[in-house]
């Protein structure tokens, strides 16, 4: 007992800060069930930073230092994970699960860490006056929902009255999120609306998929992740639901979830926040600089993947805010609350996207202090299963703003009750 | 040398039968109490408290529960999340309907609430035994996650169905919530776990204790000489929901802050505990304070040693760290089936004779 209390103790110490270098931590998962799409998230987000490093030198001058804390998505690793790399000067959060964002929502906000829960974690925290530490841009699950059903209405010739629209959902936090917006556009739009969950980790959905085979709905909306999204898709090929009426949110619609099923699932739709394909300049950086240099975070088999694409966004969203932060402060080594100013003042613009190699990656958007949200800019894809591709088959639209809005204020202003917050921006 | 008896007299009935008859036992288990209580609040760090020290000793509450159904009374239980979930989510009301009381008494509070869930649950016991009630108890881990997933009041109607520890204060000293101080969450989390400790060393020696062991032993034998199976087996679930639900709340309100039915206190949560009294001891206190220190802390050290010393992946060390957690578990039940407890008996017998084993 006392060798391993010296051991740890002495592991500690050597994790010491080292200073002058920008920290990320990633809290990644590549084991469990969910490993399927936390791996190629967790290789674009460190590749993103390793080309910079390798290309450029670091942000600023500054070189990145990617500390990789493996979670499995289990909301106890997740906190020993923040708490281990918390002093190490992290700079920024970013831990792709939403159970995990709801217990570092308190913690970073009382450490004063800033944490980027791009299109998952707690909606709300689009409300930059409750959540003075948290960003969900730029966009968040209710815009998702509330694009998912413009979209169907459009299928439907202009309108749901009457029509039966189930949300197939992971029964955990990331998957119950959507409920509220769904049942105020059910009373809107007129349609029947009912939710199916799916426990962890979603292998078994006979029963689920019985149900949808009696209930017989017009659409079906999917929020799942890992291995749920294959089992959901084949599952959906085998009752022969029309893929064309099946959605899923941006997390359930990456070549691997939809491959398994082959033919079976194409037309499959997903809804997605940023471009699709390998079809970037920085691409080809990350291929010259990082995989063909040996230093790929993971096999170097994912890159133009929808998820690894994802964690290229990620990373190049708070490479920008850290670019930012240096400018304003002038000086190359940034402090956590410098990088949650920026962040609160981020602008990406066009320019921007392309001098990263990223041209028309994603939509344009501005966060304010009052908007850490975005403007929930979503666009849909589907799955062509004879030339195994994603294609965009609509433009970005916005989300309902009437509809997300209140909603926002409401969750946010009982989450600032609760913990007596009181309202910033002023 | 040290460690032996001889010259240590017992004058008394009392001092027979102390806890610790050795005297070396009895000064470390003071300085072991001085340490915890004087020493470690004023060097513990935020990680120390939230990745080593606060789960060990709310996973020991909840082995200590656990231990006094399984290993004192001999009633497999496989539905120790769902009745950590029951504390959790008891706290989670009462903290949010009545602000005003001290969290402290919520706690205890959440662990009545836990006991009496657990005894409804035991009642099958009175008629089935062995795997039948593990299964019986087994439908119970699901049925509850299953309730605090799917009923909204448990929740208050959050939309992510997630519940959030609001901030309460000890005597004006924050214990829950994101700004409670590492050495308060610990020292609060300390104070539950040695007062659950004596009352359970002290119920396991005396009346109840003995009923328990006679029932788990040969129940038939037991009814014979006057032990009703009726009383014995029901104290037993409910003093062991009574902890379990202790470890529960602490679990949510102290560490985690904020949890879901479903993925703080699944079916996972109940074989962890299972395991660690497994590999602790049955039927021994030390045994499960023992195996919640050995399955806290051996992931962290191979994290640690794997990691950050060795630079490996962190996809290889966690599967590893699966392959010796189980190996481990292999090689205790083929080399020391009765735990760590065991062997530190078997260690202590050896003390006492060493240098002159003859």
């Amino acid at each position: 007992m006392k060798k391993i209390l010296v051991t740890t103790v002495a592991a500690m110490m050597a994790a010491a800060p080292a200073m002058a270098e920008l920290v990320f931590p990633s809290l990644s998962y590549r084991t469990g069930p969910f490993a399927a799409s936390g791996i190629p998230f967790a290789d674009g987000y460190a590749d993103y930073f390793t080309l910079l490093n390798e290309r450029d030198g670091g942000i600023g001058g500054e070189m990145v230092n990617v500390i990789e804390c493996e979670t499995a998505y289990n909301t106890e690793k997740g906190v020993e994970c923040y708490e281990a790399t918390k002093d190490q000067g992290a700079l920024l959060y970013q831990p792709l699960s939403t159970g995990i964002t709801y217990q570092l929502i308190p913690k970073a906000t009382a450490d004063g860490i800033p944490m980027h829960t791009m299109g998952y974690g707690r909606t709300s925290a689009k409300n930059g006056k409750v959540f003075s530490n948290v960003f969900n841009y730029p966009v968040n699950y209710w815009d998702g929902a509330s694009v998912g059903i413009k979209h169907f209405k459009e299928v439907a010739g202009g309108s749901l009255k009457g029509k039966k629209i189930t949300l197939l959902h992971f029964n955990g936090a990331y998957g119950k999120e959507p409920i509220p917006t769904l049942e105020k556009l059910a009373e809107i739009e007129g349609f029947e609306f009912n939710a199916i969950p799916i426990d962890y980790p979603g292998q078994e959905q006979k029963s689920q998929w019985l149900q949808i085979r009696r209930e017989r709905p017009d659409f079906v909306l999917f929020w799942g992740w890992g291995v749920m999204n294959q089992v959901a898709v084949q599952e959906a090929a085998n009752v022969r639901f029309p893929m064309e009426n099946f959605m899923g949110i941006w997390w359930s619609g990456a070549e691997q979830d939809v491959l398994p099923a082959g033919d079976g699932a194409n037309g499959y739709k997903a809804l997605q926040f940023h471009n699709v394909g390998s079809d970037f300049p920085v691409f080809g950086d990350i291929q010259k600089y990082v995989v063909d240099a040996g230093k790929a975070a993971g096999a170097g088999d994912q890159i133009g993947t929808v998820l690894y694409n994802r964690g290229v966004y990620a990373a190049f969203l708070a490479a920008e805010a850290a670019k930012d932060a240096q400018a304003a402060n002038g000086t190359s080594s940034i402090t956590p609350a410098m990088m949650r100013d920026a962040m609160e003042a981020l602008e990406i613009t066009g320019a921007e996207m392309a001098a990263a190699g990223l041209p028309n990656f994603g939509p344009e958007f501005k966060v304010t202090c009052e908007n850490h949200g975005g403007d929930g800019m979503a666009a849909v894809a589907q799955w062509d299963a004879s030339a195994k591709k994603w294609n965009l088959i609509s433009d970005f639209v916005a989300s309902d703003a009437s509809v997300v809005g209140p909603l926002i204020e409401a969750d946010s202003a009982a989450y600032a009750a609760e913990n007596n917050i009181e309202e910033r921006c002023n | 040398m040290l460690y032996r008896e001889a010259g240590d007299f017992k004058t008394s009935y009392a001092k027979d039968n102390q806890t610790f008859p050795i005297k070396f036992d009895r000064v470390g288990y003071y300085v072991a109490l001085i340490v915890a209580f004087l020493v470690i609040p004023f060097v513990i760090n935020d990680y120390w408290a939230n990745a080593i020290l606060l789960p060990f000793l709310i996973y020991a509450i909840a082995a200590l529960g656990l231990n006094i159904l399984v290993g004192y009374c001999g009633q497999v239980s496989l539905g120790t999340g769902g009745f950590m979930a029951v504390g959790a989510y008891a706290s989670y009301k009462l903290m949010t309907a009545f602000p005003d009381v001290s969290i402290f008494f919520h706690v205890i509070l959440s662990g009545g609430v836990t006991a009496i869930v657990c005894v409804l649950f035991g009642l099958p016991s009175l008629r089935i035994k062995g795997f039948y009630l593990a299964v019986a108890t087994l439908a119970a881990q699901f049925f509850l996650v299953w309730l605090f997933n799917r009923v909204p009041w448990f929740y208050n109607y959050s939309a992510s169905g997630q519940i959030n520890a609001p901030e309460r204060t000890v005597f004006g000293i924050e214990v829950t919530g994101p700004n409670a101080e590492a050495w308060a969450t610990y020292l609060f989390s300390l104070v539950f776990l040695v007062a659950s400790a004596l009352i359970a060393r002290n119920l396991t020696r005396g009346m109840a204790g003995r009923k328990w062991m006679a029932i788990r032993d040969m129940d038939i034998a037991a009814e014979i000489i006057g032990v009703s199976p009726l009383k014995a087996k029901i104290s037993a679930f409910a003093v062991s929901g009574f902890f379990v639900g202790i470890s529960g709340a602490l679990f949510f309100a102290v560490y985690l802050g904020a949890a879901e039915a479903g993925d703080s206190f699944g079916i996972t949560k109940s074989f962890l505990v299972l395991f660690m009294i497994i590999i602790g001891g049955l039927g021994s206190i030390f045994g499960s304070f023992a195996g919640a220190a050995f399955l806290v802390l051996l992931p962290v050290v191979l994290k640690v040693v794997g990691v950050d010393w060795l630079g490996w992946p962190t996809d290889i060390v966690a599967h590893l760290q699966l392959v010796i957690v189980g190996g481990l578990i292999i090689m205790f039940l083929i080399l020391e089936p009765h735990g760590l407890a065991q062997l530190w008996r078997v260690t202590k017998q050896k003390l006492r004779l060493w240098p002159f084993p003859h």
